[in-house]
C-alpha cells in the first residue's frame, strides 16, 4: 500500500456522469449530441448487446439449462450482478428487509428489464388524497419529454384515452398469445380492465432510425437484443453517444465521492479503477449522478466536506429518505382445455402483450392508490425447472382415456403427460404504488465498507398496512380473474401468513425516491430541474429524484426527466449559470 | 432498420430456419475475435468469474460411479425411449444431473442420501442394491415412491427423493436437443408474430376476444 497515490487528471470535462443506465445514458446522449464534452463513469464492464447478448441460444447451450445460479433471472439473462455482489455488501437495520439489485455493466439494469414502458399520469404527480407530497412538476411539464422519448426510443401500445394512463406515440402492440386470450376473457368477466401492453420494443422499424433493427419476435428481451430491437441504455443511448466523439466512457470505475471546492461547488469525482485498483480523480464543470437511487444516495452521503457536513446536497437531511419500491404479488395456474394444444411459434415479444391498468376508485377501498397487473403464458422455450412439480398437475385432470390418474408416476405415461401439459400454464403479477415514507430509508452503515473501502448502505424498510391491504386485494382479484377463465386450475389465495404474497422491499427492482425533488430546500434535496438546492452544478438523473412513484414502472419517467434535466443544463450553460 | 435488415444484421439473411443455429454460431465466433479478451465462442458475454466457475464445476466430480449408474437407471425409468424420442440417458440427463448438483449444492445431500435410502430399501427387501435388482424388483420399489398420494407414510423420504429426481430428469430431458424437439417448441428463431393462428383461434372459440379499455 506504500505506493498508493491518487492519480489526478489535469483535464476538465464539461460534464462528468456517474452511471450509464437509463438516466445517465439519456443525459450523456442529449449532452454529447449538443456538442458538450462528457465523461461517463460506469462501475461495471463494457457491454454491447450486439456482441455480448446470449440471444437465440438454446437451453442445452447452458450447462445449467438456463437456471439462475449466477444470474438471478437465468443463465441467458443480460444482467451482470444481482441482489448479491461479491465484495459489495449492504446491510439492513432493525431486522427490516431490503434487497438491492445492481447491474454492474454498461447500460445497467436496462439491458435485462421487462421493457414495460408506462407514463406516470397527472394523479401520480399530484395525488388527490393528500397522503404524500406533490411533485414540484406536473404531468403537463413532463408530457413533451415523454413524447420525445416515445419518438426517439419507440414504444408499442394503443390509445385508450384513460385519464391517469396517458397515451403515448405508439407502435403497434403485439397480439395476445392463446393463454392470454383466456386471461382477457377472465379479466373482463371479473370487471377488470385489460388492454394491450406498452413496451419499448420495435414491433415495426422506428421511423428515422437506421441504427436499430426491428423486432424479430424471439421473446428474449431479457437477454438484450443483438439488433437493438428493444430499449437498452447501452445500445440506444451510450453507444450512439460515443459515436458523436463527445462522450468518453470509463468502465470498471467505481465512484467514491463527489469532490467539492471551498465554495461548496462540485469540481469532479473520485473513483477506484476496479482493474488496476488505483485511485483517480477527474475534474468537471458539472457533475451528474445517474448511478441508481441507492448508489447515488450513497455517493452523496459519502461526499462529506466542511461545506456539506451531512453529505453533499443534504442540508435538508432527506438524502436516503423516502426510499420506495413497487409492491408485488402474483398467482398462476394452468388451463386444462389447452392440453395437447397444437404447436407453433408463440415467442412474441419479451415485454407484456396485455396488461390491466389500475381500474378502481379508491374511495370504495381500504387502501390508497392502486396497482397494475402484468400477465403471461404460452408455448415458451423450456429451461431449468421445466414442468417441475408435475405430481401436482397430472392427478387433477383426466388422462387421455378420460379416467383420472394417480398423481406423479414415471415412464411412457409420464413422458406423455409432460407433452400434454406443455403450454397450458399462465401467470399474473400485480405491481403497485408503495407510499414514500420518511421512515423507509438507506443510510451509511457506520461499521461496514465494501472491498474498495467505500462505506456501504444500510437499509431500513418496512411495509405498512396500506401495502399489505393492497397485496390482499391483488390476491382477491387474481382469484376472481382465474375463476372466470373457464376451468383454469389454480391454488387458493395467499393469506396473512405471507402478507398476501407481498414481495420483500427491493424485489420488484423499482426502488426510487432517495434524493427527492421539491420546491422547499428544507424538505427536498433537488429543485424541479433535479438540480441540487445546495450545489448548483450537481444534478441527479436516475430514479432518486422521484417524489412518489405511481404504480408505473420507473424507466420511462427516468428517461423523460433525464432528458428534461439535460436540456436544462444546455440552456443554463448558454446562460453561463453552470 | 426494418425486420429484413435486422436479420441481415444477425447474419441470418434469407437462410432457412434449419440453418439459423449454425449461422448464429459463426456470427458469435466472429464477434469474439474482435474483442480483446479473446473469449471462446460460448464465453462471449460471460463474466470472467462465471467462466472460471463453470470450468471448475466441469472438472470436479460429485457422484461415484455406482451413484451415476443408479441415476442412469432411474432417469430411464422416469423418461424411457418411446416411438417419438429417445430416453433420458440418450439425452445425457445423468451428465446434466452430475453438473447441476455441483452448480446447486442444495441438491447434493438430498440426492446422495436419497440414492443411499433407495439402496438400503433394496438391500432389506431384495438383498441387493438397486442396480443389481431385477427390473421387476426395481419397479416394485419405484411404485412405492412414485405416487405421493398413495405412498405409505414410511416411504415419505423416498417420495421426496423421487419427486426431486423426477423434476431433475424432466429439466434435463426437455432442455436437451432431443427433448426440445420432442416437446415441439417452435420458437427461438426470427419470425413475425401476428397473433394466434386463425385455425387455432377458431378451435378454441377465441376469434372475438380482444383486450381493450372499452369492454
Amino acid at each position: 500500500m506504500s505506493d498508493l497515490q491518487i492519480k489526478k487528471s489535469s483535464a476538465t470535462y464539461d460534464v462528468v456522469i456517474v452511471g450509464s443506465g437509463a438516466g445517465g445514458g439519456m443525459a450523456g446522449y442529449v449532452l454529447a449530441n449538443a456538442g458538450i464534452k462528457v465523461l461517463m463513469l460506469e462501475a461495471g464492464a463494457y457491454f454491447d448487446p450486439a456482441k455480448d447478448s446470449q440471444q437465440l441460444k438454446w437451453p442445452w447451450e447452458s450447462p445449467r439449462r438456463g437456471a439462475g445460479t449466477t444470474r438471478p433471472f437465468g443463465d441467458f439473462d443480460a444482467a451482470y450482478g444481482g441482489w448479491e455482489i461479491d465484495g459489495e455488501p449492504y446491510t439492513t437495520k432493525d431486522k427490516t428487509e431490503f434487497f438491492w439489485f445492481r447491474s454492474r455493466m454498461l447500460g445497467g439494469r436496462t439491458n435485462h428489464w421487462g421493457r414495460i414502458s408506462l407514463r406516470m399520469g397527472p394523479r401520480d404527480f399530484q395525488a388527490k388524497d393528500g397522503l404524500t407530497d406533490d411533485w414540484p412538476i406536473t404531468y403537463d411539464d413532463v408530457k413533451p419529454y415523454y413524447d420525445k422519448v416515445d419518438r426517439m426510443i419507440g414504444v408499442y401500445g394503443t390509445k385508450e384515452g384513460l385519464e391517469n394512463e396517458p397515451d403515448g406515440i405508439f407502435l403497434p402492440p403485439p397480439k395476445p398469445r392463446l393463454n392470454e386470450l383466456y386471461i382477457v376473457q377472465g379479466a373482463q368477466k371479473a370487471g377488470v380492465k385489460i388492454i394491450p401492453g406498452r413496451g419499448s420494443v420495435l414491433t415495426e422499424a422506428l421511423p428515422g432510425n437506421k441504427d436499430r433493427g426491428a423486432c424479430f419476435f424471439c421473446g428474449q428481451c431479457g437477454r438484450s437484443c443483438k439488433v437493438y430491437g428493444d430499449f437498452s441504455a447501452s445500445s440506444c443511448l451510450v453507444i450512439p453517444a460515443i459515436k458523436t466523439g463527445n462522450l468518453k466512457v470509463i468502465t470498471n470505475a467505481m465512484v467514491r465521492e463527489v469532490i467539492t471546492n471551498a465554495e461548496g461547488l462540485a469540481v469532479g469525482v473520485s473513483y477506484i479503477n476496479k482493474e488496476d485498483l488505483q485511485e483517480y480523480q477527474v475534474n468537471a464543470k458539472t457533475v451528474i449522478l445517474g448511478a441508481s437511487a441507492g448508489e447515488s444516495a450513497r455517493i452523496l452521503l459519502n461526499s462529506k466536506s466542511a461545506q456539506h457536513p451531512g453529505g453533499l446536497a443534504n442540508s435538508s437531511g432527506v438524502v436516503g429518505r423516502y426510499l420506495h419500491d413497487s409492491t408485488g404479488s402474483s398467482a398462476g395456474g394452468f388451463l386444462p382445455q389447452l392440453m395437447d394444444r397444437k404447436r407453433y411459434n408463440e415467442d412474441g415479444v419479451g415485454s407484456v402483450h396485455i396488461y390491466s391498468p389500475w381500474w378502481l376508485d379508491n374511495k370504495k377501498l381500504d387502501f390508497p392508490r392502486g396497482y397494475h397487473i402484468e400477465y403471461g403464458g404460452g408455448l415458451h422455450m423450456p429451461s431449468y425447472g421445466f414442468s417441475g412439480g408435475i405430481q401436482n398437475m397430472n392427478g387433477v385432470v383426466p388422462g387421455r382415456d378420460g379416467k383420472m390418474k394417480e398423481a406423479g408416476g414415471y415412464g411412457a405415461s409420464l413422458k406423455d403427460d409432460y407433452r400434454r401439459f406443455y403450454g397450458t400454464q399462465f401467470g399474473m403479477a400485480g405491481r403497485g404504488t408503495a407510499i414514500a415514507r420518511y421512515d423507509n430509508y438507506c443510510e451509511i452503515d457506520p461499521n461496514v465498507v465494501d472491498k474498495y473501502g467505500i462505506p456501504v448502505l444500510r437499509f431500513h424498510y418496512k411495509w405498512a398496512p396500506e401495502e399489505i391491504k393492497q397485496a390482499k386485494h391483488m390476491q382477491e382479484t387474481f382469484q376472481e380473474i382465474m375463476h372466470n377463465m373457464g376451468g383454469a386450475i389454480y391454488g387458493g389465495p395467499q393469506g396473512p401468513e405471507t402478507n398476501y404474497g407481498l414481495e420483500a422491499p427491493g424485489k420488484i427492482i423499482h426502488e426510487v425516491g432517495t434524493i427527492r425533488m421539491g420546491n422547499d430546500p428544507k424538505k427536498s434535496a433537488l429543485n424541479k430541474w433535479c438540480q441540487a438546492h445546495d450545489c448548483k452544478n450537481l444534478f441527479v438523473v436516475d430514479a432518486a429524484p422521484f417524489v412518489q412513484q405511481g404504480d408505473k414502472n420507473a424507466t420511462w419517467t427516468i428517461l423523460a426527466l433525464s432528458m428534461r434535466t439535460a436540456e436544462y443544463i444546455i440552456q443554463e450553460r448558454k446562460k453561463l449559470n453552470v | 432498420m426494418n425486420r429484413r435488415d435486422s436479420l441481415k444484421a444477425l447474419g441470418l439473411g434469407t437462410l432457412s430456419a434449419g440453418l439459423l443455429l449454425e449461422a448464429c454460431k459463426t456470427d458469435t465466433k466472429k464477434g469474439a475475435e474482435e474483442t480483446t479478451t479473446a473469449a471462446a465462442g460460448d464465453e462471449v458475454g460471460r463474466q470472467p468469474f462465471e467462466v472460471e466457475r463453470d470450468k471448475k464445476l466441469h472438472a470436479d466430480k460429485f457422484f461415484t460411479t455406482a451413484e451415476m449408474a443408479t441415476i442412469t437407471v432411474l432417469a430411464d425409468i422416469i423418461i424411457p425411449k418411446d416411438d417419438k424420442s429417445g430416453s433420458a440417458s440418450d439425452a445425457k440427463v445423468p451428465d446434466f444431473i452430475e453438473f447441476i448438483v455441483k452448480d446447486m449444492p442444495d441438491h447434493q445431500t438430498p440426492m446422495r442420501g436419497g440414492l443411499r435410502w433407495l439402496d438400503l430399501q433394496c438391500l432389506n427387501r431384495f438383498g441387493k442394491p438397486f442396480t443389481d435388482c431385477t427390473k421387476d424388483q426395481q419397479i416394485q420399489l419405484i411404485d412405492m415412491i412414485a405416487y405421493p398420494a398413495k405412498a405409505k407414510p414410511e416411504m415419505a423420504q423416498g417420495v421426496a427423493f423421487f419427486n426431486r429426481m423426477r423434476d431433475l430428469t424432466a429439466s434435463g430431458f426437455f432442455t436437451s436437443e432431443i427433448g426440445v424437439k420432442d416437446i415441439g417448441y417452435a420458437g427461438n428463431q426470427p419470425g413475425k408474430w401476428t397473433g394466434v393462428p386463425d385455425d387455432i383461434l377458431k378451435h378454441y372459440g377465441m376469434e372475438n376476444v380482444k383486450a381493450s379499455a372499452s369492454m
